[in-house]
């Protein structure tokens, strides 16, 4: 059935009433594309520019699928209106891994066998790619401590990625696999080794 | 006894090994493409329409407006869809008369350039409908509820042995409860989604499919084509559950869509319209009566169902089924009576039949246990039949006390004070609980074909589909060990119905029917390889193999998978929430093909399980005749922060009476069970008994104040 028709109308068709031209920063590369108003950030990456790792899992905000990082926070896409983008930088899944080097979430998702149907997953990455941010940055969560120091790095327990990640549905259950794996990517984020071997009874909590 | 057809011997290399799942790297870095993902050039969009009345007929559609919109094709209503041929499934008649069965059911199909066009289409066409009353509430006692002759599965719809009767009045210890369960959701998160293209008489879809030679026979079927002209794709899928596991309405809309406007179309179900459209498991309200003497054993048992279907289609959860093979019970009744209700149509979930009947079976046995003060891991072993008791046949294995035995072990059950609501931590009340699972053996004809090519690797060709469970991987196994050579050197296709047929993705015989066609196919390649001198043609060499006769030859033993999950639960008495604190399931299911993908299997499972017990659930509205809970707003699977330790471990079985590998399905055990456990758990924390799932606050903390007040 192929081949795939992007980009099907971005930079050609002229902005009107009901369309706009912008800038989107998508993993690094600069699109100008026309836009539909009603048009979500998810909707246009998957259907428009052909980046179709972000998933669609409810469109309404509910399940996590479709998890981007927008100027590096993680944000829901189904949520966003392309057109109040403009200038943003844009990271879906695909951007995560740097050439043929699998992001160290990638890995320990693969190490961990965090997925089933992977459909959640590359929400699940961007999700986890989000969480590192934040809790290096000191973002506190429900499950911090209410006596951690505000200006410190969180450290991610168990419980704090447990928290963290709820925001991403599956519906295949990986969820033990999933802390597991994050775990792993924020030892190693924290510069710390990266625990050796899948210990695989064993809950992870670095 | 007949001698064992597959001997055994030292599994083969790499059988069992936890080899990282082959379609791993496309999932982890989003180049792997779901049926939604391909967009032919000049593809259109379509957007379904939902009944929104109950029950009725469409007087009028005007589609004037919609079609009037910038970029809007097509409104197909059934006044102007192309018609369809009957099949064996009606639900897949869509479009084609002004009825309305339920709410949700599908009357029209908006057809545009772009999503956001299709989506305003569909909500400015204009449907008039003479609306009737309807009936979408099961009762116990409903006046409609008839006694179907068979239920899903082809099992009987009634099975008597013995005499119930004058056993359970005879009988020391009696226990007669009811128990129910609601309607529940199979919600995969990719939602149901097809892309569909007819191109010179041609017609290629890509759909989000448990089996796409299924897909394939009934479209040929629905638009009289011949199978051969028709190329169906699901070549990854985002999980199913059962409810992908035949066509659903919204490939049937694509492929009706595409053909009206001549263009590629894409239709993807909105998630709210699920529920209606793709089939969900039937509440079930079940009374289980137990009658047993002194020492436990079961002297009489009744496992009798209430369940509701759709006007559209008889479906019948089989929830009495298991009750009739696992324990012992000489004088038994099973029985399902079914309503067809003005409600969207039921279908398979995860273990249907197994799910909800072990939920009210296992609740049932622990409230026995309860009664006769005996330790409930030690009542089942008590009740253990020598035979399966509804055949008399022998069990080809049946692990369920060694599953018993070595999760109470690593579960640390005992010491166990039975009493409840003796262990506090705070405001918090702990208790545990434990149940018994099982799931059937079933296998179904498959073909494929190995060829050797002349480069020194392998390649399979067999149509199975992965929908998560790691079909790729374990077939590649399968072939490697029926080879003996390095599962490196094998390359799988999967998930085309071009491919050699075969059995869908689902009743946990997925592994079992493909890989069986697959060690055959392996196993004549073989032989052509011996008998062949010199260099490989250019083209390899080929061999085929289908298990139409294996599988039609059946077997003189009972088949079936066992397990025992054990569950500790904290209830709140101060909010009367209810959270899984661990839950250690152990399996015998045969020999486990891949620990890796295995263990993610059964995890995933007992997740489901969980979100059924403490969560899971949906009510039909008997004002609007819907499905009040409709997406995962409302309807709440478990979330990263309800799941907390959960371990699956398994024994290693070794039966010769399966299959060449040696194994057993594992798909759905892992649900099955695990909401007794944790009911059960909640009984031994709070001393409050729920036999209404979910577990939820509104049944829990009214009885926890109750108590708390009766005790103060
Ligand atoms: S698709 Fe965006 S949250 Fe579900
Ligand atoms: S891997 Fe299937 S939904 Fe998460």
């Amino acid at each position: 059935m192929e081949p795939t028709r992007y980009p099907a109308d971005g930079g050609t068709v002229p902005a009107t009433e009901q369309r706009s031209e912008l800038v989107l920063h998508l993993n690094g590369r600069a699109h100008t594309l026309t836009v539909d108003h009603r048009t979500t950030v998810l909707d246009l990456l998957r259907e428009q520019v052909g980046l179709t790792g972000a998933k669609k899992g409810c469109d309404h905000g509910q399940c996590g699928a479709c998890t981007v990082l927008v100027d590096g926070r993680r944000a829901n896409s189904c949520l966003l209106l392309a057109v109040a983008q403009d200038g943003r930088r844009i990271t879906t899944v695909e951007g995560l891994a740097d050439g043929e080097r699998l992001h160290p979430l990638q890995e320990a998702f693969l190490e961990r066998d965090a997925f089933q149907c992977g459909y959640c997953t590359p929400g699940q990455l961007c999700s986890a790619a989000g969480v590192l941010a934040e809790a290096a940055d000191g973002f506190p969560s429900h499950a911090t401590p209410a006596t951690a120091d505000p200006a410190a790095p969180v450290a991610l327990t168990a419980e704090e990625i447990r928290e963290r990640m709820s925001g991403n549905l599956c519906r295949c259950g990986a969820y033990p696999r999933i802390i597991e794996a994050v775990a792993d990517a924020a030892a190693h984020h924290g510069g710390t080794a990266r625990p050796g071997g899948a210990a695989e009874h064993q809950e992870a909590t670095p | 006894m007949s001698p064992d057809p597959f001997p055994l011997g030292p599994p083969a290399y790499p059988l069992g090994a936890p080899l990282v799942r082959r379609e791993g790297r496309e999932k982890v870095t989003g180049t792997a493409r779901y049926a939604a993902e391909h967009t032919p050039l000049d593809c259109a969009y379509a957007w379904p329409v939902a009944a929104t009345v109950a029950r009725g007929r469409v007087t009028a559609v005007d589609a004037t407006g919609a079609l009037a919109l910038p970029g809007v094709c097509a409104v197909l209503t059934h006044e102007n869809a192309p018609r369809l041929a009957a099949t064996g499934d009606p639900a897949l008649a869509l479009l084609q008369d002004d009825r309305v069965p339920h709410r949700g059911w599908y009357v029209a199909l908006a057809v545009a350039d772009s999503l956001e066009a299709a989506r305003a289409a569909a909500a400015a066409v204009h449907v008039s409908y003479a609306a009737e009353d309807a009936d979408v509430l099961l009762t116990a006692g409903h006046p409609g509820l008839y006694a179907p002759e068979t239920v899903n599965g082809g099992y009987p719809g009634t099975r008597e042995r013995g005499d119930f009767d004058t056993a359970f009045a005879a009988a020391p210890v009696t226990l007669d409860a009811t128990y129910t369960v609601p309607p529940l959701h199979n919600h995969p998160m990719e939602p149901h989604a097809a892309t569909a293209h007819w191109t010179g008489g041609r017609l290629t879809v890509h759909d989000s499919s448990q089996g796409s030679s299924k897909v394939c026979e009934d479209l040929a079927a629905l638009f009289s084509l011949d199978p051969g002209d028709i190329t169906v794709v699901s070549e990854h899928v985002g999980g199913g559950f059962g409810s992908k596991g035949t066509p659903r309405p919204h490939v049937v809309l694509a492929a009706m869509a595409t053909r009206h406007t001549g263009r590629p179309v894409k239709l993807s179900l909105p998630r709210r319209e699920m529920p209606a459209a793709v089939g969900h498991r039937a509440p079930t309200v079940q009374r289980v009566r137990l009658g047993a003497g002194g020492d436990g054993v079961l002297t009489a048992l009744a496992h009798e169902i209430a369940t509701h279907t759709s006007t559209v289609n008889e479906f019948v959860e089989q929830a009495a089924v298991p009750a009739r093979m696992m324990y012992t019970s000489p004088n038994s009744r099973t029985a399902h009576r079914v309503v067809p209700l003005d409600v969207p149509t039921p279908s398979w979930m995860r273990a249907p039949g197994e799910a909800p009947g072990m939920f009210a079976l296992e609740s049932a046995v622990d409230e026995l246990a309860v009664l006769l003060d005996i330790d409930p891991v030690e009542l089942r072993m008590r009740n253990e039949p020598d035979t399966e008791p509804d055949s008399d046949r022998a069990f080809s294995s049946r692990h369920l006390i060694g599953c018993l035995r070595e999760g109470a072990e690593r579960f640390g059950w005992r010491p166990r004070d039975p009493r409840p609501g003796v262990r506090r931590e705070g405001d918090l009340l702990l208790g545990t609980g434990v149940a018994a699972a099982t799931y059937p053996v079933y296998v179904a004809p498959s073909s494929a074909e190995a060829r050797a090519t002349a480069d020194g690797g392998f390649r399979i060709r067999v149509n199975a589909t992965d929908i998560g469970t790691g079909a790729r991987t374990v077939l590649a196994q399968i072939a490697a060990a029926a080879l003996t050579v390095p599962e490196d050197r094998v390359r799988v296709d999967i998930g085309s119905s071009d491919l050699p047929p075969a059995m869908l993705a689902g009743g946990s015989m997925g592994t079992a029917s493909w890989g069986w066609a697959v060690h055959k196919a392996c196993m004549a390649l073989r032989a052509r390889l011996r008998d062949h001198d010199g260099p490989l043609p250019a083209e390899g060499l080929t061999a085929a193999a289908d298990t139409r006769q294996e599988a039609a030859e059946g077997s003189p033993y009972a088949r079936h998978a066992f397990g025992a999950t054990f569950a500790e639960v904290q209830a709140d008495t101060v909010s009367g929430e209810v959270r899984v604190r661990r839950m250690l399931g152990v399996y015998a299911a045969g020999r486990i093909l891949n620990s890796r993908t295995a263990r993610s299997q059964f995890i995933g499972g007992m997740t489901m399980g969980l979100g059924m017990a403490l969560m899971e659930g949906s009510r039909l509205d008997p004002a609007f005749g819907d499905f009040a809970e409709r997406d995962l707003a409302a309807y709440h699977v478990p979330a990263c922060a309800d799941v907390p330790r959960i371990e699956a471990h398994w024994i290693d079985e070794e039966d010769p009476h399966l299959n060449p590998m040696g194994s057993k399905g594992i798909g759905e055990i892992g649900i099955v069970g695990t909401a007794a456990a944790v009911a059960n758990a909640l009984w031994h924390a709070t001393g409050i008994r729920v036999r209404d799932l979910p577990l939820t606050v509104d049944k829990i903390l009214p009885r926890l104040r109750a108590a708390r007040e009766g005790a103060g």
